[in-house]
């Protein structure tokens, strides 16, 4: 079974959403892909995230990681404005294998609005979605 | 479901990622893609290559017949054992598919397919070979491992019998010998060195766990992918095609032009192409982050005067990261150029890339300037 903490929000596209309370300016959330994305994907050689200061859409695709085998496009799980990317991953994409929900996160975003409006996915139901999403 | 090898339930038991290749389930890696790369360049690591199809050609005309079927020519084998890579063509000059032939005695040929043509290669050879009362039998009772890397060779001495070890050890490149009920040869699809072994599909299983006790790492398709394009070796399907003849596939060398009287399926075909000037098969090298992929378009600037080539567009063929130059490689279908670089197109954006002559990494070295 795949490693999904319960103190964060998950997409169908298998992003994870951060609340950064009291660590940056309110509403300010950490993205990066899911231990299952990264398992899925395999080895990853190159990681592609958005400028600070670009202004995202929820859904709209800002980050690219590239496996071995194949590119994949990130979509934002929120909208509003990037404060940072992650540049630890310009030299080391491995971070995103070996620790994707610390040191391999991907951006950061100042949102307009609180994540529990947003239609993420408690962690409960995103293991119920990867599950049936398994049969 | 997919067909599986002899060796199918031991990759599951190892946690094989399983992807479909072929037609068959196939394992893709056992955790790190890129860890069985560099295991194969600096040490041993080992393939299931039981998916590609053997072929034994049986009948006193087979010499004569594979003359006649295959690009390159197995005349020039005259040691029992020793094998010969070459294309088997359409009249059209296209590739039907790239193969492995040995030469075993004088009415028995061996050759090696890949799996995904197996197929129309059946039904090609079978087609020519009835002219020359050539028998044509499929081995489905064999399973096939590549054992790689720098330390390959030396550990596998242990899995044969003490009268043989020597013998195994003294094969020279492109050789191959029976041992008892397997077949050993010295050959592979990763630049380094090692031996391709044919066993009875029975022993499968036990061989692979006494390979794994030897400390021989298994590796899986993905690793093969990216050794192979390291070592500047084309994957049929990617690098040439029925569409696609060898002159523009980087295969020249594989077409046995000479002795002129040879008529091969094919020849007048590529005869008049060689004297056309076309596109022709390079490396390159990006120079900037990112990945290089197949069917990206590729721009080239300096094109040969005269060259009747598409407006100075090319298509990358096969590209990748390389494990062992940690940048991303490709080869690419381009116009014949005097230009030292081209630009890439990536996900809409242009990059610099250079070309560069494969192999760019055999035998555990770098072999293009960086």
């Amino acid at each position: 079974m795949s490693n999904i903490p319960g103190d964060l929000r998950y997409t169908k596209s298998h992003e994870w959403v951060r609340s950064l309370h009291g660590e940056a300016p309110d509403g300010t959330v950490e993205v990066g892909i899911s231990e299952h994305a990264q398992s899925a994907l395999g080895d990853l050689v190159f990681v592609e995230v958005p400028d600070a200061g670009r202004v995202l859409k929820a859904g709209e695709a800002c980050a690219v990681v590239e496996s071995v085998k194949a590119a994949s496009d990130v979509y934002s799980p929120v909208s509003g404005k990037v404060t940072a990317g992650n540049a630890a991953l310009a030299t080391q994409p491995e971070l995103l294998n070996q620790d994707p929900y610390g040191t391999g996160w991907l951006f950061r975003v100042q949102t307009s609005s609180p994540i529990e409006d947003a239609s993420l996915l408690s962690a409960a139901d995103y293991a119920k979605y990867l599950a049936d999403a398994a049969h | 479901m997919g067909l599986k090898t002899a060796f199918y339930d031991t990759h599951v038991l190892q946690g094989a990622k399983i992807v479909d290749f072929g037609g068959w389930e196939m394992p893709l890696h056992y955790g790190s893609q890129i860890e069985e790369h560099h295991a194969v360049r600096r040490d041993a690591g080992m393939f299931d290559v039981s998916h590609m199809a053997v072929i034994e050609l049986k009948g006193a005309r087979v010499r004569e017949f594979l003359r006649h079927l295959l690009a390159n020519d197995v005349g020039r084998l005259k040691i029992p054992g020793k094998a010969l890579y070459s294309c088997m063509l359409l009249p059209s000059g296209g590739v039907i598919d790239d193969l492995i032939v040995y030469f075993l005695s004088d009415n028995w040929f061996r050759m090696v397919v890949n799996a995904g043509t197996r197929d129309k290669d059946l039904a090609w050879i079978r087609r020519h070979a009835a002219g020359f009362a050539v028998e044509v039998v499929e081995r489905r009772d064999l399973a096939m491992l590549a054992i790689q890397g720098p330390n390959a060779r030396q550990k596998l001495l242990p899995l044969l019998a003490p009268a043989h070890r020597a013998a195994a050890l003294e094969l020279a490149p492109f050789c191959g010998a029976a041992f008892d009920s397997w077949f050993i040869a010295r050959t592979g699809y990763t630049g380094e060195d090692g031996f391709e072994i044919m066993l009875p599909a029975a022993d499968a299983a036990k061989t692979w766990v006494d390979l794994c006790a030897q400390e021989i790492r298994p590796a899986g398709l993905g690793a093969r992918d990216t050794l192979r394009l390291e070592a500047g070796m084309n994957l049929y399907g990617n690098d040439m095609d029925e569409n696609h003849h060898p002159l523009e596939s980087g295969l020249t060398w594989t077409v046995a032009f000479e002795p002129s009287d040879r008529d091969f399926i094919g020849r007048q075909a590529l005869q008049a192409l060689r004297d056309a000037g076309g596109p022709e098969l390079v490396g390159l090298l990006l120079e900037e982050r990112g990945v290089l992929r197949s069917h990206q378009t590729v721009m080239v600037a300096g094109i040969a005067a005269g060259a009747d080539a598409v407006a100075g567009t090319g298509e990358v063929t096969s590209g990748t990261f390389s494990p062992t130059l940690n940048r991303s490689i490709a080869l690419a279908r381009v116009p014949k150029t005097h230009a030292s670089g081209v630009q890439v197109e990536i996900r809409g954006k242009w990059h610099a890339a250079s070309i560069v002559k494969p192999p760019f990494a055999r035998h555990g070295k770098v072999l293009i300037p960086v």
